[in-house]
């Protein structure tokens, strides 16, 4: 069973958000959001392999994933911790190697029901700008990785060709 | 002429826009609820028209104004490869809390 992604990105506003629900207690996804180890097997996106530099989830605590692949400039990201309330609550400063100084200031909440968690994340820029660079930067990853999808299966049509 | 995230980009009109998404409605009902004059209402509305998020049906006497959603749906084709990128994300973080709450079972 999988939850729906909510990604709401207004014309004109300087924030983003998203909503997603998890199967599985909050207790659980606070622990996946915030341990190192844990964090390193999702975060990030294909081809690119993600490592967690600092994952200090404390208040005033650091944050650094650095995400690297093949033929590309390793790409930052990182931040620092200012709330930090488990299982309810993360506050942190976000900012992005390809556009340093643009800061966000993302704050996600985590509700239970019935078992199932419910993510919001609200990230808030400092213009419209700063936000859509972002999503734009977002997607030229996202871009990548179907460029990567489509040569995999081009490479295995030549092989069966 | 503006374009559709110029028209969006007013706080009035996206408050337009929602009172529409709910109905189709009348000038003198948007008035009320907005609280504004009806000049104010009325040049809000055709710019709304001009980047067909707003459309317009004539019924006897009365405009009744509805909501087109089709320019909303380019917005958010705009989105589209972010919520992908973001989806595949989640979808490790699901196995991953998967695997989690076995460890747990298995405590």
């Amino acid at each position: 069973m999988m939850g729906t992604l909510n990604v709401i990105a207004e014309p004109g506003k300087h924030d983003l958000v998203l909503t997603r629900e998890f199967d599985a207690p909050r207790a659980l996804v606070f622990r996946a959001m915030t341990e190192p180890e844990l964090v390193a097997r999702w975060w990030g996106h294909e081809p690119f392999a993600t490592t967690v530099e600092a994952l200090d989830a404390r208040p005033g605590g650091s944050w650094r994933f650095t995400m690297t692949g093949e033929g590309t400039e390793p790409m930052s990201h990182y931040g620092y911790f200012h709330v930090v309330d488990a299982p309810a609550q993360v506050v942190y400063t976000y900012e992005f190697s390809g556009m340093p100084g643009h800061i966000g200031l993302v704050t996600a909440t985590l509700e239970e029901r019935d078992g199932k968690t419910f993510l919001t994340e609200q990230s808030l820029f400092t213009s419209v700008e700063d936000r859509d660079g972002v999503i734009a930067s977002g997607m030229e990853h996202g871009a990548a990785e179907s460029w990567d999808r489509l040569e995999t299966v081009a490479r295995s049509l030549v092989v069966t060709a | 002429m503006m374009t559709i995230y110029e028209a969006l980009a007013e706080p009035t009109r996206r408050r337009i826009l929602d009172l529409l998404r709910e109905r189709p409605r009348l000038v003198g009902e948007l008035v009320d609820l907005l609280e504004m004059s009806q000049p104010g209402v009325s040049k809000h509305l055709r710019v709304l028209r001009e980047v067909g998020l707003v459309d317009v049906r004539q019924d006897a006497q009365r405009r009744w104004y509805e909501l087109r959603t089709d320019p909303l749906a380019e917005i958010d084709d705009w989105l589209k490869p972010y919520r992908e990128l973001l989806e595949a994300r989640y979808r490790r973080l699901d196995n991953l809390l998967e695997e989690l709450k076995r460890q747990e079972e298995n405590k």
